[in-house]
């Protein structure tokens, strides 16, 4: 029979052993406020003032005002003005500048003469993401310019005018892309750098022998060994979606119980799998790592946390259905920014109740076989 | 310099401690496969590209005029459908769910407006959460859509007529600018771990005690730890550019010679910094806790995944006495903008400078340690 004693009795012991170890603290409780407060303002793709060259051979009016569009955009600063080309590839190559803006002479006359009248954008496409968002940019402004310019007053009709509305993050804030993402990771990290110790420890020190001798069920064992971290990883939660609302600004808009309940699957799944790989390697050293490429990575690269998964080649598209970050990442974005339930997430909510069955079962198996040799 | 006798001591750990990587086909794999799959795991996965986004079409108009605006948002890889439906609900449970990125709704009376020239408007949704792909796919939306219009409209006179080329990497693909960048991650990683470890496990098994009874001195231990990953992380160095000229096709216009001499510099600072872990750390658990810790900085204020000129003013002040950044601004100057010694003597300072503090450092700190 499970008794509740004796998995408190391997939790506590747990703990005390967890307490001692100065590393597994910071990783525990140091290292998610930090990832959040670092995470969340250092990564910021919200492109603002990128400094551009202007070479303005027509000097009229509309050039000048062509210019000012561009500054008043907010999206770019004008830092130079070379007078040559040569000046102007030096400066791409170089770097000071992301682009360069150059209007030929005669760009008024056809202009005011009702023709085409082409201006070059150059953009340093190295940064390939900036380069596609500033160019976005330049071509509304360009337009925008245009219809100011050929109509006079009139009222703008545009052919088709597309209504542009963006939901769940109207202002495009980062942030609120990354702090829901964040717990993901930051749950991933305490699952394969602390619990992948958990089982090779004893290995490693001789004690699981006596753990073995110790009359204690295997699930107790398992239980209690992923009770601390599981309220380790549901504090360090709390911490990090307090941190983003407060620090951040990030709005929480669905429920909280809801997010809560797959917070708790999620992080039986992910113990879990720490601990089977621990059990199964029994070699601290190399169950961190194998944890680290098992979980870590796969959450931070393919799980949509930063990068587009729709953009990424059918194989990993394919690998990304099993990468149960992937789910837990919809809930937290779902739960925080759209204020979406169960009827929305129930396909979540079901990986996540299978990833924690797999997760124990693994953890489980795993240890009654080393205990029985 | 070192006597004959220190050199062939040298030599000999040097031979030991390759022998000892080279045996174990566990290592092996770790030194030279790891490499190969985690470049192809970076250029592929870490993508800002926005490719394939799934659409939503709302269109209440089902005129032939309708369903050519639908074409023209598929017509590129830039839009998928994934899905359509008469009903606009429909269209905000998908972006609910997540199952498309971006919906449109054409309203009923489209075909007709934009025949009567009365601005036909067109509903665009975009799902904000991922504020990246939301960004440039509104971009693309929104660019298509007004295309369409005017070719519809048969209005050929744009005003202003915005010609971009975009140099250096004329497709905008995030892989050209990535590949390069993952050279200098995969750099400092190995380095890192290899010489971290190295030390480390010595201490562990206790044969570090062996070696300090047999006549090697501390300084001569260091050289033999780190000249061997020194190699290793040069043939990685080699696989890598091989693979990423052949494989993705990404051309090294910069001199050869200065990016040898910079990932030489490089690669000395990344082990300085390992041999330091070493000195911290009692066990390989410790050490690689404390790689971890230092890393992921390293690796976030360093232009890799997030660009640096887009960081709060703080950030991108630390971001200068980070190596990693500096490498990869190299790395990144020579394969795409053909950079040589002249453009990345600042970078290359910065480095060497970096790396003689951290040499010196965990020199002083690894005799001390050692005795």
């Amino acid at each position: 029979m499970l008794s509740a004693r004796r998995l408190a009795a391997v939790a506590r012991k747990e703990w005390i052993q967890l307490r001692r170890d100065v590393r597994s603290m910071v990783l525990a409780f140091v290292l998610p406020p930090f990832m959040l407060l670092f995470f969340g303002s250092a990564i910021n793709w919200d492109i603002r003032e990128l400094p551009i060259a202007v070479v303005d051979r027509d000097v009229t009016a509309h050039s000048r005002r062509l210019v000012e569009s561009f500054e008043a955009s907010g999206y770019f600063t004008v830092t130079e003005r070379p007078a040559t080309m040569t000046e102007v590839d030096a400066l791409l190559l170089d770097g000071s500048v992301i682009g360069a803006l150059i209007i030929p002479p005669g760009f008024a006359r056809d202009l005011s003469g009702n023709r085409n009248a082409p201006v070059q954008l150059l953009l340093d496409g190295g940064d390939a993401n900036t380069a596609t968002i500033a160019l976005n940019y330049a071509d509304a402004i360009a337009s925008r310019y245009s219809q100011l310019v050929l109509l006079r007053g009139q009222r703008v009709v545009l052919p088709v005018e597309p209504e542009s509305r963006v939901w769940y993050n109207p202002t495009l804030e980062s942030s609120n892309m990354i702090v829901p993402g964040l717990i993901a990771v930051i749950m991933s990290i305490i699952a394969a750098m602390l619990t992948a110790l958990t089982i090779a420890r004893e290995w490693e020190r001789g004690t699981m022998e006596q753990l073995a001798a110790t009359p204690v069920h295997r699930l107790e064992v398992v239980f209690g060994k992923l009770l601390p971290y599981l309220l380790i990883g549901l504090f360090d939660v709390t911490v990090t979606v307090t941190a983003g609302v407060i620090v951040f600004g990030v709005p929480l808009r669905g429920s909280l119980i809801l997010l809560g309940a797959m917070t708790l699957l999620f992080l039986l799944g992910a113990l879990g799998i720490g601990m089977f790989i621990s059990a199964v390697l029994k070699s601290q050293v190399l169950a961190t790592q194998v944890a680290m490429v098992a979980t870590y990575l796969p959450t931070l690269l393919l799980s949509g946390f930063l990068f587009d998964i729709a953009s990424m080649p059918a194989v990993l598209r394919a690998i990304t259905y099993i990468v149960p970050a992937k789910y837990y990442i919809a809930v937290t974005r779902g739960v925080f920014l759209k204020d979406i339930g169960l009827d929305a997430l129930w396909v979540q909510g079901v990986s996540m109740v299978l990833f924690a069955m797999v997760g124990i079962t693994a953890a489980t198996a795993a240890f009654r076989k080393r205990i029985a040799q | 310099m070192m006597d004959a006798a220190a050199r062939r001591r040298v030599r000999s750990l040097v031979r030991k401690e390759m022998r000892q990587i080279l045996r174990d086909p566990r290592t092996k794999r770790i030194v030279f496969g790891s490499p190969i799959l985690q470049l192809l795991l970076f250029s592929y996965a870490v993508t800002t590209d926005v490719h394939n986004v799934p659409l939503f079409v709302v269109d209440h108009d089902r005129t032939a005029e309708s369903r050519a605006l639908t074409d023209a948002l598929t017509a590129g890889d830039w839009f998928h459908i994934a899905g359509s439906s008469d009903d606009p609900s429909d269209l905000e449970r998908a972006l609910d769910r997540g199952t498309a990125a971006v919906g449109i709704q054409i309203p009923p009376g489209f075909a007709r407006d934009l025949a009567a020239r009365r601005g036909a408007a067109v509903q665009v949704l975009v799902d904000g959460t991922s504020s990246n792909t939301a960004t440039v796919a509104q971009g693309y939306a929104t660019r298509i859509i007004q295309e369409f219009g005017l070719d519809r409209a048969g209005i050929t006179d744009r005003g202003v007529d915005l010609r971009t080329r975009a140099w250096f990497n004329p497709e905008l693909s995030s892989r050209t600018y990535n590949v390069p960048a993952i050279i200098g991650v995969l750099l400092m990683l190995m380095s890192l771990v290899l010489t971290a470890l190295a030390v480390v496990r010595e201490r562990e098994l206790g044969t570090l005690d062996q070696l300090l009874v047999s006549p090697i001195t501390a300084g001569e231990l260091m050289l033999g730890k780190t000249i061997p990953v020194a190699i290793i992380a040069l043939i990685d160095l080699v696989i890598i550019c091989v693979l990423a000229i052949l494989w993705f096709d990404i051309p090294i216009r910069g001199s050869v010679l200065a990016l040898l001499v910079s990932s030489i510099v490089y690669i000395l600072a990344s082990l300085g910094a390992g041999l330091f872990i070493s000195t911290i750390s009692r066990t390989q658990q410790e050490a690689f806790m404390s790689m971890f810790l230092l890393f992921l900085p390293a690796i976030v204020l360093s232009g890799f995944m997030y660009p640096v000129h887009t960081m709060p003013a703080f950030f991108q002040a630390l971001t200068v006495l980070n190596p990693v950044r500096h490498f990869l601004e190299i790395v990144r100057g020579i394969f795409l903008k053909g950079w040589g010694f002249a453009d990345i003597w600042l970078q290359l300072g910065a480095i060497t400078a970096m790396a003689a503090l951290v040499l010196w450092g965990s020199t002083a700190r690894f005799r001390k340690g050692i005795y």
